[in-house]
């Protein structure tokens, strides 16, 4: 049996730029057989003075012709270096890693899709995956340059902010879903998101007001990727069940989460302290 | 050929084991290695109680290198001994477990919950950067270190191995006090103390500002200390600092190390540590070796 975590080096067969920092690659690799919704890659660089790898959500998979399609923006040497390969060349990568989206909870339901800025990509395996459900797909962008937005638009209603407002709604995502008479009438019982960390404590904050669950992919600085180093964790509302502190590892518990399950609104910064550092 | 080690009467299959923090309790490891290939898995360091470890972000590559800020985060003895424990008596590998502390009745604790379990050895951990009380306040002067050693050797049954810090004047007379207050072993380096800054943020990229640096950046650094301590002490020397493969390995043997740990380069490869152990052998053969003993401190003056 072909273990579902390992590291390889898959072949690039296609590489792409979508807007000015954000680029493409498609990879083929086994690995993409049992890849689901929200979990990510981690990708090597070349230079070795550059050690961890540099995890990247998964945007597409394809089963059967057994792709992945990894979209992300350059924050650094190593996503730069990346923008600079070639189909033909192959990639290094350890996949496939965390925890996805759970598709079960959204069976029957109005659901809503919240994307911001390099948080928009994983949420498009995730609205293939939901054909077929009723899908409403709100993404905040920068600017006019919309990466991904047509590619969602075969899977539901796609609005959009940007925070230039040169396209949209003017603002962010929750902009788009205040202003709009259409969204806010479909009374939506459940959510997906992907974003920035302020955008996630309002996406947690809203779906606490409407009281409908709402799942957050988080992000963090990592090392191992695979839950080991307990490098990036984030705070959690209750005592997590491996740590037995209120610490997740977003690596392997994650990286998606129900919002009521992390603790990242500024008043549950405390949660759990007084308990697990008793002898501070 | 034969390249089993001895430490304070305990036999390994092999010289390589794992470094503390790098591989969890070898259960997320487990994937990708086959733990029973492995002369040691050493454990994450484990605490009386859990602790919760340092605010995020805790990680931050540099140059050949990385910082960690982790703060010992773990889930306490307690589930230690019912989870992490049962899950390593099922290989055949040996099972070193690192003990931290903030007080010396901290580590007695621990050291004493170990007595009576199949752990093959304690290392005790007097050297982590990351932590605002006890670990490295116990590394760093010479005559506490002599007292800690002490004291845990009059509660534990276990051989212990005592793991020093690099960021001390002179890591000779730091083996010196660990070997004269009855340690069975000394394992170094333990992560150099390092700080990087955000230039563009004009900030700190660890919230601990702080961090341990560990990687191939400091593996020459790591090689002298061992070096220097093998001149120093009788005792075994287990020797880690950067190595990410057989050649980083074998220096550290050379210069005096009777077992090496694979740390950070697992992030980068998990795969490193049975590539390591199928090297040795093959250098072994390449060069006619029939013991590994032959190779321990084969290089000096």
């Amino acid at each position: 049996m072909i273990p579902t975590k390992r590291k390889e080096s898959a072949e690039i067969i296609h590489t792409g730029q979508l807007a000015a920092d954000v680029y493409e690659m498609i990879l083929k690799t086994e690995l993409a057989s049992h890849a689901v919704a929200g979990q990510f890659v981690a990708v090597y660089t070349k230079d070795a003075s550059r050690l961890l790898p540099r995890p990247i959500s998964i945007c597409e998979t394809d089963h059967e012709k057994k792709t992945l399609r990894l979209v992300y923006r350059i924050l650094g040497a190593g996503t730069k270096e990346f923008s600079t390969y070639q189909t033909g060349q192959k990639a290094e990568l350890l996949g496939t890693l965390g925890n996805g989206y759970p598709l079960e909870p959204a069976k029957g339901k109005k659901i809503l899709l919240l994307g911001g800025g390099i948080g928009i990509p994983p949420l498009l395996e995730l609205a293939k995956c939901l054909q077929g459900e009723k899908v409403t797909i709100v993404l905040g962008y920068r600017d006019n340059q919309m990466f991904l937005k047509e590619d969602f638009e075969h899977y539901g209603n796609v609005y959009v902010a940007t925070e230039d407002g040169s396209a949209g709604q003017q603002g962010n995502v929750f902009d788009a879903l205040e202003k709009s008479e259409d969204i806010n009438k479909l009374n939506h019982d459940i959510i997906y998101s992907c974003g920035p960390m302020p955008m996630l404590r309002a996406v947690k904050r809203y779906a606490k007001e409407k009281n409908i669950p709402a799942y957050l992919s988080m992000e963090e600085r990592m090392a191992c990727g695979i839950g080991a180093c307990l490098g990036c964790v984030c705070k959690t509302v209750h005592k997590d069940l491996h740590s037995h502190v209120y610490n997740a590892r977003i690596c392997t518990e994650g990286p998606v989460f129900l919002a009521e399950d992390v603790a990242i609104l500024p008043e549950e910064q405390n949660a759990g302290e007084e308990i697990t550092c008793g002898r501070k | 050929m034969r390249t089993e080690i001895k430490i304070a009467g305990v036999t390994f299959k092999n010289p390589v084991m794992t470094a503390s923090g790098t591989f969890g309790s070898g259960m997320e490891y487990q994937e990708f290695v086959d733990l029973n290939a492995l002369g040691a898995v050493v454990t994450k360091g484990v605490a009386n109680i859990p602790w919760t470890g340092n605010p995020t972000p805790r990680i931050a590559e540099v140059y050949g290198g990385m910082l960690n800020a982790i703060g010992l985060q773990n889930p306490g003895i307690e589930v230690f001994l019912e989870r992490d424990l049962p899950f390593l008596e099922q290989f055949d590998t040996r099972t070193i477990v690192n003990v931290c502390g903030k007080s010396e009745q901290d580590y007695i604790e621990v050291a004493e919950r170990l007595n009576d379990t199949s752990v093959a050895m304690l290392e005790i951990n007097v050297s982590c950067p990351n932590v605002k009380e006890g670990a490295i306040a116990f590394g760093q002067k010479a005559d506490a270190l002599y007292h800690i050693t002490g004291e845990i050797k009059k509660h534990s049954r276990k051989p212990i191995i005592m793991k020093l810090s690099p960021n001390v004047t002179d890591i000779g007379e730091m083996a010196r006090a660990a070997e004269a207050a009855g340690a069975d072993a000394i394992s170094l380096i333990n992560t150099l103390t390092g700080m990087k800054i955000d230039v563009e943020r004009q900030k700190f990229v660890l919230a601990n500002k702080t961090g341990g640096l560990s990687g191939p950046a400091i593996r020459p650094v790591a090689v002298r200390m061992v070096y220097q301590a093998a001149q120093a002490v009788k005792i075994p020397i287990i020797g880690m600092g950067g190595i990410a493969d057989t050649e980083d390995a074998l220096e550290f043997i050379l210069a005096g190390a009777s077992a090496v740990a694979v740390g950070a380069m697992n992030f980068v490869d998990p795969y490193a540590t049975v590539k390591i152990v199928k090297g040795i052998e093959a250098y072994m053969a390449r060069h006619h070796i029939e013991e590994i003993q032959e190779l321990i401190g084969a290089v000096h003056e």
